[in-house]
């Protein structure tokens, strides 16, 4: 930008007289402020003693889930967009011939290294039908590393543990439906 | 006898001054916390009070490493230095009321009777640069040498404006002896209301002498990792520690001395009383002032920003300096007049009237600058 940009704004150093210069009614001010915060309350929280959930848990990003349609299924469909969106390579998909005939595909083998995992959500806004979700589950603790690589089953098991406590975060329609609002402005 | 009553007080003294320096850890910690809106540590026992002996246990237990190329041996004199000049100060504070005309009473000091005190006092602190030349010349590398040096620069400056201050209050009490220094602010004022100026010069000055914040530049972590104590680790980087708190204290119980009056409060306590309750209540008097100037020296750490090293010296040199010498040639010159005169009395109404003056004129000027300052920094931001 050059000096004379209008978008500049020339501010001049306000002038201290004498007794600013000693510095000593800032000082004064400033002790005033950092006695005031020392007896104003804290915002310590005393973590493993006070329980801690988070403010909104259909936003929060902890450990993923595999959710399972209204029939039990495992809703993925091993289409892998997840595991190609994911920035930390963490997915590992084997697809195969579904046993169910309404369904082409679906993920034999499925595991998330959830140590790798950055917990970003790009799987879940990924996913076309809304097959993995990330929970409000924080807490994760393993004792060793092959412990934390979930696979579909201990996936399918975070569902069971939290399908009631927390419902899907997506709206429940898929790609190929088009949303009402929308569906009227078509036929219009 | 004598020799034994001595041994004993100067075991209590020094165990009971390296306990308060480690709870001052302790302290500095909390407050550190509290003004940063959370609580210190709270884990060792009740609110953190095991804290300092846990620390001491993690400092025994650590490894002791010299760097390859250092001077093994200066490397482990310059920690045992800065404790043992600045424990040494020690031996002539008074703790309590003392009374040379009656040997056979509980002296509340290690050495009673050193005419030179104040003198001594400062003469020990002073060694304490050589800990901290020797500590980063010893560590053999850059960070430490820098660091060591600025603070030798900086502490050694600031020795001036530390005793040009304190020349007021000598004048004054006639006494390079603080005991007596302390028996005449008994007599008559607190030192700090005849010595407003002598005291901001003997403020400002012993936050410096004590590498203390705003004054940290040679040892705090944003600028030379650790400054002259970066290679010590272990016992030695807490002997290091040690010595720079007690040389807080030190410097603490000196500015109550000799500005707040010591052990005297105005209307309850004073010179005639003594006995064993009150000789109790001065020693509590006394360790209540100095608790509260040591949490002024925190509380200030947590509020000012550092100086650079250039403004750092300028503020000593050709701040400081003209100031203190000023103050010594108007005491100076007022405390002849007085005494020549004859006027005595009346002249220290009038001195003692003149600056409480000066101290309502002072907070109302500290007021309105505020105000001002305040109502320009809302003009600046509507710009």
């Amino acid at each position: 930008m050059k000096p004379d940009d209008p978008d500049v704004i020339w501010l001049e150093e306000p002038k201290l007289n004498l007794f600013e210069r000693l510095y000593l009614p800032a000082i004064i001010d400033g002790l005033g402020v950092t006695g005031r915060h020392a007896v104003t309350k804290k915002m310590t929280r005393q973590y493993p003693d006070e329980p801690y959930q988070p403010a909104d848990p259909l936003k929060y990003r902890g450990v993923h889930r595999l959710n399972r349609d209204e029939q039990g299924r495992v809703k993925c469909v091993a289409c892998f967009l997840c595991a190609t969106a994911c920035p930390a390579h963490c997915i590992d998909i084997v697809a195969a011939e579904a046993p169910w005939p309404d369904r082409e595909k679906y993920p034999e083998h499925f595991a998330i290294d959830e140590l790798r995992c950055i917990y970003c959500g790009m799987c879940e806004e990924a996913c076309p039908v809304d097959a993995i979700e990330l929970t409000s589950f924080y807490d994760l603790t393993g004792l060793t590393r092959e412990e934390m690589v979930f696979d579909k089953e201990k996936l399918l098991s975070v569902f069971d543990m939290t399908k009631d406590r927390e419902p899907l975060r997506t709206a429940g329609f898929r790609l190929s439906q088009v949303p009402p609002e929308e569906k009227e402005e078509e036929e219009k | 006898m004598t020799v034994l009553v001595l041994l004993l007080k100067i075991i209590v003294v020094t165990g009971i001054v390296q306990l308060a320096v480690a709870y001052l850890i302790l302290l500095e910690r909390k407050i550190a916390a509290y003004v940063q809106d959370r609580i210190g540590p709270n884990r060792a026992g009740w609110h953190g009070i095991l804290q300092p002996i846990a620390d001491g246990v993690k400092f025994i237990l650590k490894e002791d490493f010299v760097p390859q190329s250092a001077d093994r041996a200066l490397h482990a004199l310059a920690p045992a230095i800065a404790l043992v000049t600045a424990t040494m100060g020690f031996a002539v504070v008074p703790f309590g009321p003392t009374d040379p005309s009656d040997p056979s009473k509980a002296q509340f000091v290690i050495a009673p009777g050193i005419d030179v005190g104040l003198l001594y006092i400062f003469a020990v602190s002073s060694l304490a640069v050589y800990a901290i030349v020797l500590g980063g010349w010893a560590s053999n590398s850059k960070y430490s040498f820098l660091g060591g040096l600025r603070s030798a620069a900086q502490v050694i400056s600031y020795e001036i404006p530390l005793g040009l201050s304190v020349l007021g209050v000598v004048l004054l009490a006639r006494s390079l002896n603080l005991e007596r220094i302390i028996d005449a602010q008994a007599d008559r004022v607190w030192f700090v209301f005849y010595q407003p100026l002598g005291f901001l010069v003997f403020l400002v000055a012993a936050f410096a002498e004590t590498n203390r914040a705003p004054f940290d530049l040679p040892e705090c972590e944003q600028e030379l990792v650790g400054g002259y104590h970066t290679e010590y680790s272990g016992m030695k980087f807490a002997l290091f520690f040690l010595g720079e708190y007690t040389h807080i204290i030190t410097v603490s119980f000196l500015t109550v001395i000799l500005f707040f009056g010591g052990w005297d409060l105005p209307f309850w306590i004073s010179r005639e009383q003594t006995g064993f309750f009150a000789g109790l209540a001065k020693v509590l008097v006394l360790l209540v002032k100095a608790f509260a100037m040591i949490v002024f020296m925190m509380w200030v750490r947590w509020t000012l920003p550092r100086f650079r090293f250039d403004q750092l010296m300028r503020l000593a040199w050709k701040g400081l300096i003209p100031l203190g010498l000023a103050n010594v040639v108007v005491t100076a010159a007022l405390v002849h007049l007085a005494r020549g005169f004859g006027l005595a009395r009346g002249l220290q109404v009038a001195l003692v009237v003149f600056w409480v003056i000066a101290f309502a004129m002072l907070g109302g000027l500290c007021l309105w600058a505020i105000r001002e300052s305040r109502r320009r920094a809302l003009l600046a931001k509507s710009l």
